[in-house]
């Protein structure tokens, strides 16, 4: 697979290689919070996207400096709405504890659930209009707490946890495929709150110029040590330019080229550092005694539970643990990307392609996720140029401007969905475990 | 020569270790044969061999004569043989005579007649005739799981544990219905766990133990035996 | 008069395009709710078999179009359909021997034929665009209006106007007809009678000497008729744009379980209930209030429950709340 990745460094060029590598990286971080979830424990989970997309929200919440002119037009009726919110909890809450089940109850919970939005609606009106109205071409909305991004990955993940908390209440006790249709809605409902709340994250206005944790292309390339870097690094190569001009000019080229090769092998690294730690963890915990109690509740959740495992717990418990890796995932990708687009969130892509990763992987195998990861997403991006190679290859005797050959050519980034779907399905028929299937095997 | 029987019998479930060895069951037409025996025996085992829901290594089984032994099972059903299996023996969210016309689905033409033949053997489905079966009492389900199977008029009717879960009341009436049944000159083979009520009204029994035919003979025979009293019918 | 001119804004705003967009989503959801009841998976490749459908009906629309063949005042792609459906059926058959057929035959769990109905959905999805492209598309000819709302107005003398677009009156038409078909012929023939019992208990089905390969085929062709049927209504009614299929599965889906998965009468009936209350919720009922309180009260807002942004999350919504509170659907009735 590294191989693949470096032949692209050798023919396409090293940018396109190292930003292929690192979405490999995010990408195996994503498959990884699935194969905990599908691989140890046997749950469906359709909804990667709304986890992804809460880690994106954080990264933008944490890193983007307070926009103080909409906390003072609109920032009390929002904090009015969240206690609003936190107060109709806790008398659900205590409704639940203290009433017995009927049908009053029921008809009483959904009259303070109706009653409760409308009052939301009310208080939260002004308040959001004035939000977005503060200078709605660059802000409009509260903004976040202007600390460096890398701690969003910690907060993307505590906000995935908490969603998974509120989804794994009320889904879990589903089938298996019910429980994947309605963890799809509820990533729906995820996604259209982000795209439609602007004062939250801007919505589909976009949230752009991210803060990074790494330099940026345009200060390296003013940095008299990356100079020295580029030229000790290239000496050979410059030393054959004999104009002086010449040999100005094709040093600028090395530094602009070699300063976002910088940048991204940065990114490489902090994801690196995050695969590396995860999937030490991941192992670790597969082979604990908590590893196989949960493989065992997958595969017989009966006998598990009779033998006095606490069942749902655990379902509840590694739903968590499976989205917060997602959400995790989500926030490092807007760190890369730099910019927070909600509408950019679909289910083909941040939902079953993660699916397709998984499986093509080997579930339950944490290397088979990483290495579906690298390998669906190397397939995924490059399934153009090879699909046009073909496309030209089996239209050769076809003059330029055939319409089948114009049709196909411009066709071509929807190969990717054929090749997608045809890997798939292969490997679901002749390999149903996957390329590196789970090694453990229960007697 | 039997009307239906199966002659020495070994199998089990696909590559596992035989259940059944070198069993031999056999019933005649207008007879009613119980097997017996403790759990494990491979009493229904024996039962699914001979409707070819398992494949045997060797043995044979023939109707009136014909060898069946290579048959499927939906062909072992057109050869006229009907099976009540144990559970979910009736297609619930169906109405009563919806599932007689599925019992009749192998029946070219007009089948009203069976079913009105059916009616007058339980007259509580003619009742009930339009409701779903999901909704009907036990022993009114395993009416119709009997009805269902009687439409393709069979000449060898099976029934694994028919009583099983119902009430003795009911219990009783069931059998009564068999007894019906087997007057309109059917062969009944059924597996039974009521050992003591099934050779009441029984022809002939056969107790299984570990696969192999241990006893046989007549119901009354096989209830007065002092071994078989023993060991299977509780002293 | 107020009140007058207040229903018919209902009618024209609320009651037209829900019942219209209630038809859609109930023949999908069908299509669903019979795949799930036979063949036991969650089919998520529906929408874009539904696209497929409503891709060949515009191929074989554009094709009559261009011999110079219409159908007068309504929509040539009525013609076409009959024809789509015959591919769309053999397209169905196609895939159920070379992809389900394994599994089915294998006896893999429903979650494995979920897995691989998503590497349909990829393979269904690439060979859509692939073929017609992913943009918007609109093949609607004859006329267009049974009722414009200015004609209306003049007709009345009433201030709100009531149109009626001839899609719309064809959707439910053609739905109603579709459905009575159906369900005719799943509780009144053999055939049909012996998919319920297959459905019911397969293995007693199995007993009864019902054919599961012939019940297999059928469930197919009836699905590639409602795919394409239901496809081919949405997009005459609106567009044809390849994504917009694939999210429509979403309602679909809820529609589905809304009505209680494996059981056609309940999915027929839930598509109106997401439909109603996905238009219901996010409408704006200013104007209503307008004609019906006097001038004192009239209210200053928009009386809008949640936004249109929210349609979808409305109907997730109820089913997240149905599957919490009655998994088996709001519907009793008979499973298929």
């Amino acid at each position: 697979m590294m191989g693949l990745i470096i032949l692209v460094g050798i023919f396409q060029s090293w940018n396109v290689a190292l930003s292929i590598f690192n979405m490999c990286l995010i990408s195996a971080v994503m498959t990884m919070g699935a194969n905990v979830q599908w691989g140890y424990a046997g749950l469906i989970n359709f909804g990667l996207m709304g986890y992804a997309a809460l880690g994106g929200l954080a990264a933008v919440l944490i890193s983007v400096d307070p926009v103080e002119e909409a906390w003072r037009a609109g920032g009390f009726d929002i904090l009015m709405c969240l206690w609003l919110i936190i107060a109709m909890i806790f008398i659900i809450r205590f409704i639940l504890k203290h009433f017995e089940k009927t049908k009053i109850r029921t008809y009483g919970i959904a009259g303070i659930i109706i009653a409760g939005i409308v009052i939301i609606r009310i208080t939260s009106e002004s308040g959001i209009e004035a939000i977005e109205a503060v200078n709605p071409a660059t802000t409009g909305f509260l903004g976040g707490l202007g600390l460096p991004i890398v701690f969003s990955w910690i907060v993307g993940a505590f906000f995935a946890a908490g969603l998974a908390f509120v989804v794994g209440k009320v889904a879990l006790g589903l089938r298996a495929d019910y429980l994947a249709i309605a963890t799809l809605l509820i990533s729906e409902i995820v996604i259209a709150i982000i795209k439609h709340e602007d004062w939250l994250a801007r919505g589909v206005k976009n949230v752009i110029g991210l803060d990074r944790p790494v330099p940026y292309e345009v200060n390296l390339q003013e940095a008299e040590w990356f100079i020295n870097l580029v030229t000790k690094f290239n000496s050979g190569k410059l030393e054959l330019i004999s104009n002086i001009a010449d040999k100005q000019a094709a040093l600028n080229q090395l530094v602009i080229e070699g300063s976002s090769v910088f940048v991204k092998l940065c990114y490489s690294g902090l994801f690196l550092i995050v695969v590396i730690a995860l999937l030490i963890v991941t192992q670790k915990a597969l082979y604990s005694p908590w590893g196989r109690m949960m493989r065992a509740i997958r595969d017989n959740e009966e006998a598990a539970n009779a033998m006095g495992k606490n069942v749902v717990k655990q379902h509840l418990l590694i739903f968590i643990l499976g989205s917060a890796i997602v959400g995790i995932a989500g926030a490092m990708l807007v760190t890369q990307d730099g910019l927070f687009t909600p509408g950019s969130y679909r289910p083909m892509r941040y939902t079953f392609l993660i699916w397709v990763m998984v499986i093509v992987g080997g579930s339950g195998n944490n290397f088979g996720a990483i290495l579906g990861g690298f390998a669906v997403w190397f397939l995924w991006i490059e399934a153009a140029p090879i699909s046009l190679f073909l496309i030209n290859l089996s239209t050769v005797g076809l003059p330029e401007t055939h319409e089948l050959k114009v049709h196909l050519t411009e066709s071509v980034p929807y190969f990717r969905y054929l090749m997608m779907g045809i890997g798939l399905l292969l490997i679901m028929r002749y390999r149903p475990k996957g390329i590196l299937p789970e090694k453990i095997e229960i007697k | 020569m039997a009307f239906f029987e199966g002659v020495k019998m070994t199998g089990g479930y696909g590559t596992g270790p035989d259940i059944i060895n070198s069993c031999s069951i056999n019933v005649n037409r207008g007879e009613i044969v119980s097997i017996l025996g403790p759990n494990g025996a491979g009493k229904s085992t024996a039962m699914k061999a001979l409707l070819g829901l398992i494949n045997l290594k060797s043995g044979s089984i023939a109707i009136n004569g014909k060898d069946i032994s290579k048959l499927s099972p939906q062909d072992r059903v057109r050869e006229g043989i009907s099976f009540v299996p144990q559970t979910k023996n009736v297609f619930a969210g169906m109405s009563v005579e919806e599932n007689l016309e599925m019992g009749a689905y192998l029946r070219e033409g007009d089948y009203q007649n069976i079913i009105d033949e059916i009616y007058e053997l339980f007259p509580i489905l003619k009742e009930k005739r339009n409701q779903l079966v999901g909704e009907l009492s036990g022993g009114q389900r395993q009416q119709v799981a009997l009805g269902r199977a009687l439409m393709i008029k069979p000449s060898v009717l099976m029934l694994d544990e028919p009583t099983a879960g119902v009430s003795p009341i009911v219990m009783d009436e069931l059998f009564d219905h068999i007894i019906k049944v087997k007057r309109t000159n059917v062969a009944i083979l059924m597996v039974e766990q009521n050992a003591k009520q099934a050779l009441n009204i029984s022809d002939r029994g056969y107790v299984l133990v570990t696969g192999e035919n241990r006893y046989s003979g007549t119901g009354k025979e096989l209830l007065n035996d002092p071994r078989v009293r023993s060991s299977f019918l509780g002293g | 008069m107020d009140f007058l001119n207040a229903i018919i804004l209902l009618l024209n705003y609320i009651f037209v395009p829900a019942l219209t967009y209630g038809s859609q989503l109930a023949l999908g959801a069908i299509f669903v709710t019979i795949i799930y009841g036979i063949l036991r998976f969650a089919n998520f490749a529906t929408g874009d078999m539904m696209a497929f459908g409503t891709m060949v009906t515009i191929l074989i629309t554009w094709y009559f179009q261009s011999i110079g063949i219409s159908l007068g005042v309504l929509p040539t792609a009525l013609l076409a359909i009959p024809f789509a459906i015959f591919f769309m059926i053999g397209y169905m058959l196609f895939v159920d021997k070379f992809v389900f057929r394994y599994y089915r035959v294998n006896k893999s769990p429903p979650v494995q034929l979920a897995m691989v109905s998503i590497g349909v959905m990829f393979v269904t999805q690439a060979v859509v665009r692939i073929i017609i492209g992913p943009s918007d598309r609109r093949f609607f000819d004859g006329e267009k209006f049974i009722i414009k709302a200015g004609e209306f107005k003049e007709m009345t003398g009433l201030n709100e106007g009531l149109a009626i677009k001839s899609s719309q009156v064809l959707t439910i038409f053609i739905t109603l007809i579709l459905v009575s078909i159906l369900f005719w012929f799943l509780n009144k023939t053999k055939t049909g009678k012996s998919m319920r019992a297959y459905s019911d208990n397969e293995d007693l089905a199995l007993l009864s000497g019902i054919d599961p390969k012939r019940v297999v085929m059928i469930t197919w062709i009836i699905a590639g008729i409602l795919a394409t049927i239901g496809g081919a209504l949405y997009g005459l009614d609106k567009s044809f744009k390849p994504f917009t299929y694939f999210n429509n599965m979403l309602p679909i889906f809820a529609a589905a379980i809304v009505g209680g998965i494996g059981n056609p009468f309940g999915a027929f009936l839930g598509g109106y209930v997401i439909a109603f209350s996905e238009i219901f919720i996010t409408y704006a009922y200013k104007k209503f209030f307008m004609y019906i309180l006097p001038e004192s009260m009239e209210p200053e807002t928009l009386v809008q429950l949640l936004s249109t942004d929210y349609k979808f999350a409305v109907s997730f919504s109820i089913l997240v709340i149905v599957l919490l509170y009655r998994p088996n659907g709001i519907f009793k009735g008979k499973v298929l």
